[in-house]
């Protein structure tokens, strides 16, 4: 169905219609003593010319920059056929298509973007997408406590090796629905510490981030036998794209028993970085669990004549059929940029995706062991990351990060503001990520401008 | 018309309880329930052991047009489930008096189901229900 707007005309002839003067009239019955006057100070509008322009100058500010930030959101390679064909009208300005009668193309994309997700992290199902990981994690909270027929204690450990933006969406949405978020404390190599596992506060729910926040690699299975042995459930919290190589969470566990819920973020799978959105969140899970789990979910079924067809299904779990019970308020996906990441993983398939991962780890590795070769810059963690990881420098990180910023180089996430109580002289530290995208030149480049940054600031010092 | 069994106890909301010859309380969903509801999808039923308090939920039945939520009759413990919904939910449909049973209780307090409605008053609220 295509997206057709009003006319003015149409407007005026509608307003005609029903007799009302103009569409402000429409608005009177709201009493004046409420209405808000902020909008009286909202500009008039540009021209498509003036707004471009304007536009085109805000860009350059951002522009130019040889990406090395991480966190959650990267740079990472993005084939022109994937927004080529999610730019097409039938998936861009299609209005929530979720009808099997008007939508079986947008069905069918979702249902194979399930079906990728499930066989990528070892689940039994997945749903149609969530907005973002971080609100994700939230919903797998919740889901999590509603799925736990032994335990509705309501207390979720969440490792500190979470992302912290993740812990802190997760606490807003859930801290007046009866839970309690406790932390799981690090060890010096900065994952949780094995070694001094609670065991007696009967957790309903055990949060694990693999890669985390800091690019470690957790010990997943000592961490999922632990928690099942608590009697809580699983939720992992997974970067996709590191899926192809790394263990999937559906086997984690010395039995292969495997995480209960797996969440995350699709950002790196076609949706380009964009300020830090829109992106989707990913969430799958057990058989058992597919009652509780939010957010749409479409299956295969036959239609009259016996052929193959897609549909919403399992919708009692909605807010349409279900209300005030749902298992969410959600009732929508994000529609768009599934589209985006389905078509890049039809396009790079399982091979691709191995190597993008392989190339971003490589290049992570390679930038790791030149930067801590450079006096007075070292490793925060020691142990085996992926693609990822943090350095303590001998100055403070803001400054290397404007002087970095002058040689076209984004050096990094300054760890002060997310980290700080579980990073020694956080202000000194950066979180570094490498993707594919990442050029032997643009490393060298990288290691180069800090190393004479380095000197220079020490030789001012001295 | 629906069926009502005229030696069995109900509740408005659709339930009804069977006394059994060792004390236990069967409880299911009446005819009139399965037909409003449509074929009838999934069953959630409560877990052995947990405590049913009358007029509180025990549990959900799902057919393919709408979630609805299952009563406790009387207040009491669950000692047995009808696991056959699991794989076979159309039992309710096809057989809700019998095969198609929910969930056991031993009552607190059989006193509880003399209050009930019996099949005769069950019938008028159903046809009140039905204008």
């Amino acid at each position: 169905m295509p997206f057709v707007p009003h006319t003015e005309a149409d407007v005026a002839a509608m307003l005609a219609e029903i007799g009302a003067p103009d569409i402000s009239a429409l608005f009177d019955e709201i009493p004046s003593h409420l209405a808000n006057g902020s909008l009286r100070d909202v500009p008039a509008g540009r021209s498509e010319m003036a707004m471009l322009q304007m536009l085109a100058e805000r860009a350059d500010a951002d522009a130019g920059y040889t990406c090395f930030m991480g966190a959650g959101s990267y740079d990472h390679h993005i084939p022109a056929a994937v927004w080529d064909i999610t730019s097409r009208g039938e998936f861009m300005t299609a209005y929530t298509p979720y009808q099997a009668e008007a939508s079986q193309g947008t069905l069918q994309l979702i249902y194979e973007y399930q079906s990728m997700m499930a066989v990528l992290t070892g689940m039994d199902v997945s749903n149609a997408s969530v907005y973002d990981g971080a609100s994700g994690l939230a919903e797998a909270m919740l889901m999590a406590l509603r799925g736990n027929k032994k335990n509705k204690g309501g207390l979720v450990l969440v490792a500190d090796s979470v992302h912290p933006n993740y812990t802190d969406t997760s606490r807003n949405i859930v801290r007046n629905q009866g839970i309690q978020i406790e932390a799981l404390s690090l060890d010096a190599s900065g994952i949780v510490n094995v070694h001094d596992l609670p065991q007696d506060l009967s957790p309903a729910a055990v949060v694990i981030q693999q890669p985390n926040f800091f690019g470690r690699l957790e010990s997943v299975d000592v961490l999922t036998d632990w928690a099942h042995e608590q009697g809580a459930l699983v939720i992992a919290v997974v970067n996709p794209m590191t899926l192809s190589v790394l263990k999937a969470p559906g086997d984690w566990g010395s039995e292969g028993v495997g995480a209960d819920i797996v969440c995350g973020d699709g950002q790196p799978f076609g949706v380009p970085m964009a300020s830090g959105g829109p992106s989707f969140g990913f969430t799958c899970c057990s058989q058992a669990l597919v009652r509780q789990m939010p957010g749409r979910i479409i299956g295969q079924t036959e239609d009259l004549d016996g052929k193959v067809g897609y549909a919403l299904t399992l919708q009692a779990r909605e807010q349409h059929i279900r209300r005030g019970k749902a298992t969410s308020n959600i009732c929508t996906n994000q529609g768009l940029l599934v589209t985006a990441g389905t078509i890049y993983l039809s396009l790079v398939g399982p091979q691709g995706l191995r190597e993008v991962a392989l190339a971003s780890h490589h290049g992570a590795m390679q930038l790791f062991d030149q930067l801590t070769q450079i006096p007075g810059v070292s490793a925060v963690f020691e142990g085996p990351h992926f693609h990822e990881f943090a350095v303590r420098l001998p100055v403070a990180a803001a400054d290397v990060i404007d002087a970095m910023m002058d040689q076209g180089i984004l050096p990094g996430l300054a760890l002060s503001h997310f980290a700080a109580g579980h990073v020694s002289e956080a202000e000194n530290t950066l979180l570094v990520a490498v993707t594919e995208k990442r050029t032997p030149a643009e490393i060298a480049h990288y290691v180069s401008a800090l190393s004479d940054i380095l000197k220079n600031s020490t030789q001012v010092a001295s | 018309m629906s069926e009502v069994p005229a030696e069995y106890k109900y509740v408005a909301t659709h339930e009804w309880a069977r006394l059994e010859e060792d004390g236990s309380v069967t409880v299911g969903i009446t005819d009139h329930a399965q037909n409003a509801l449509g074929d009838v999808v999934y069953v959630e039923l409560p877990e052995v052991g947990q405590q049913i308090n009358a007029a509180e939920e025990a549990g959900v039945v799902e057919s393919v047009k709408a979630a609805s939520d299952i009563y406790g009759p009387i207040t009491g413990t669950v000692i047995a489930i009808n696991s056959v919904l699991d794989d076979e939910p159309e039992k309710v449909n096809q057989d809700p008096y019998g095969e198609g049973w929910f969930f056991k209780l031993e009552p607190d307090d059989l006193g509880e189901l003399e209050e009930l409605l019996d099949a005769e008053a069950y019938t008028e609220v159903c046809d009140e229900e039905e204008h």
